[in-house]
């Protein structure tokens, strides 16, 4: 039989060399599922690679655009969308794309995430929701649950979490969905939902984090905490008819906003005097 | 459309000169938040702006304004800040950032007395150090300070020259008094502008952090040029890759350090008188360099042989100017709103070439003529 060489679709898109090669997450991290959910999205969608802006910020989701081989921006901890959203001011005809960490979008660049919610800037935020710092050894987040077990939290968590997708809801998003690594084919498709949408997108995607979160809570390598995933996720339809207390350890999955509202670069563009003109016209 | 540059006389006040040096400049993006006493910027440039085609964006704080700005220009636009007190403070990391990245851009510090709010409506020199060190570890910045509305104008043009040329963020920092003095400012017919260090070969040949031998700066492609740029926060090689190489680290740190420092004799930027028989030299910069010449004039009308050095470019500091201007002066005032920065650096490049004594006033209360007259009478 004829030995057939088959490359990894996504290889076209990566930069080697970009630290602990192919990359630096442990086995069994969900990051790079979603590493390749981006480019898929991309690849469906046709976009041109050379007019898609990665941004990130720090930690081990920050890391996930010194990955991509074209224009990137590899910014601050917790700030990658308000450099997106210069980017995108500047050139509108960029596509941008921020991924960050649950620490980042929510403890650190919480601010950020509400004003670009608000503003409905042109920007798709790609929140990789771990629970946990895991570049710094696991310490516990504005999304980890009650009671988690953390470097910081070693009697188990005693703060509530964050929900992400009511925060951004409520702030103004146009479109907001939540998905986990078990579900690959329904994250691409709100990854290319986000893109397409004209105004902020927001997509959470649960992920494991077997070397820290999954460890110090006992929940098994990374099929484990996948399937664990998959087992805790009710759809939102459904979650509708349950009880705050029957939701307590799930994870309420599937697209909470699709909406339009005037986009706040062609707010700002339109107060310019061509604009008036040709409005005029 | 508005026009850009309002060719003629104007009465401005010095925040008002500084927008319009930014459009003449050729500004596309301004981002800013509300802070005494540099607000007249933002509310300047929220309607000059959008009407000559720009984008004004008023930031939910600094750190939100300043990722803003830094985003934009590397999405092609021509960028700036204006903030003050707190704001400068909050702005630190997103300057580092600004200075590994080589991002050409420009900010504008109205100094006001402090520490913490200080007394926000009030002038100061407080911020000297906290533009070129406030940010963590190694880097270089430029810093401008002006004197005059005139020079908010001419010097706002000449800070977005400078961050071109080295590309590196340049600061325009005047005191509270300068930011709200009014007075005629000149606007020229035309404006000589740096350009942005473009790619001058194809992508396939682009090495996008490998600095010109020459002037040690690289050339700089925006985002949607096909040039695949990685714009890292990372310690970086030349391909903009990360790495944790003491070679690497050491071989960036240094450049971005030296592209600067080692060229302060080109950029500074200063106004000297009676230097030549000068046995004592009164340094000073902004507002408080205007009492000092009033000081110096009168003092020469009586027959003191003092001579004046006004300090215009900060930083890099001009080690260089500060020996030629004292020469074989054996005494040297420096004069300054704050309890000693510039002082500092002063003795330092002087290392004891001269007696240097300071007039110091932490803020608030200006350094007037007549209160400089008698330092110095008495210092000589």
């Amino acid at each position: 039989m004829e030995a057939v060489q088959v490359k990894h679709p996504a290889l076209k898109y990566y930069q080697l060399g970009s630290g602990g090669d192919p990359t630096l997450w442990c086995s069994g991290c969900g990051i790079g599922q979603i590493w390749y959910f981006t480019v898929k999205a991309m690849e469906e969608l046709e976009l041109d690679p050379d007019k898609v802006v990665w941004v990130g910020g720090s930690g081990c989701t920050g890391r996930m655009c010194t990955y991509w081989n074209h224009d990137l921006m590899h910014t601050l901890h917790g700030r990658p969308l308000g450099f997106a959203t210069g980017i995108k001011l500047a050139n509108p005809e960029l596509t941008v794309v921020c991924h960050m960490g649950d620490g980042e979008t929510s403890a650190i660049g919480g601010n950020h995430l509400i004003q670009s919610a608000r503003r409905n800037v042109d920007v798709v935020a790609i929140c990789v929701n771990n629970f946990n710092y895991g570049m710094t050894g696991g310490q516990f987040s504005p999304t980890t649950p009650l009671g988690g077990i953390t470097k910081t939290s070693p009697e188990g968590h005693r703060e509530r979490s964050f929900d992400l997708c009511d925060l951004v809801k409520a702030a103004g998003a146009t479109y907001v969905a939540r998905w986990t690594t078990t579900h690959p084919q329904k994250s691409i498709k709100a990854i290319k939902k986000a893109i397409q949408n004209k105004g902020f997108s927001f997509v959470e995607i649960v992920a494991q984090c077997p070397t820290h979160y999954g460890r110090n809570n006992r929940l098994g390598d990374g099929p484990a905490m996948m399937k664990l995933q998959k087992e805790m996720s009710v759809r939102v339809g459904q979650a509708a008819d349950m009880s705050r207390e029957e939701l307590k350890d799930k994870i309420v999955i599937g697209e909470f906003v699709s909406t339009q509202s005037p986009e706040y670069g062609e707010i700002l563009r339109s107060f310019r005097p061509e604009s008036k003109e040709s409005d005029n016209a | 459309m508005e026009k850009r540059l309002l060719t003629g006389i104007h009465l401005w006040q010095g925040n008002e000169a500084c927008a319009e040096g930014a459009l003449a400049a050729g500004l596309t993006l301004f981002a800013g938040y509300p802070i005494t006493p540099a607000t007249e910027i933002s509310e300047r440039l929220s309607a000059r702006l959008p009407a000559t085609g720009g984008t004004f964006v008023q930031g939910a704080d600094e750190l939100d304004s300043l990722t803003i700005v830094i985003g934009a220009v590397w999405g092609g636009a021509q960028a700036m800040t204006a903030t003050s007190g707190n704001g400068i403070c909050l702005m630190q990391e997103n300057i580092g950032y600004a200075c590994i990245t080589e991002t050409p851009m420009v900010v504008v510090d109205c100094q006001r007395a402090g520490p913490a709010t200080g007394a926000a409506t009030k002038t100061m020199q407080g911020d000297f150090y906290t533009v070129r060190y406030g940010s963590n570890a190694d880097y270089a910045i430029i810093a401008l300070s002006p004197s005059s509305p005139q020079e908010m104008f001419d010097l706002t043009i000449e800070a977005f020259n400078l961050s071109e040329q080295y590309r590196v963020p340049t600061f325009v920092m005047p005191d509270e008094a300068v930011a709200h003095m009014r007075e005629r400012v000149v606007v020229p017919e035309h404006v000589e502008l740096f350009p942005r260090c473009k790619p001058t070969v194809p992508p396939d040949q682009f090495v996008p952090w490998r600095a010109n031998p020459e002037t040690m700066v690289p050339e700089m492609a925006h985002f949607g040029e096909r040039y695949r740029m990685p714009v890292p926060g990372l310690t970086h090689d030349e391909s903009g890759r990360p790495s944790a190489s003491y070679k690497v680290h050491s071989a960036m740190v240094r450049r971005l350090v030296d592209k600067v420092e080692s060229r302060a004799d080109q950029i500074a930027r200063y106004e000297a008188l009676f230097l030549d028989d000068a046995e004592i030299v009164v340094v000073a910069y902004g507002s408080v360099a205007r009492s000092a010449e009033r000081a110096v004039r009168d003092l020469r009308d009586e027959g003191v042989k003092v001579g004046f050095l006004r300090l215009i470019t900060l930083w890099p500091f001009p080690d260089a100017l500060i020996r030629r201007a004292v020469g074989r002066a054996r005494k040297v005032v420096v004069a300054e709103m704050s309890v000693g920065k510039l002082v500092r650096e002063v003795e330092r490049a002087l290392a004891g070439a001269a007696v240097v004594k300071l007039f110091s006033k932490p803020g608030i209360s200006l350094h007037t003529p007549r209160e400089i007259l008698s330092f110095v009478r008495e210092v000589a």
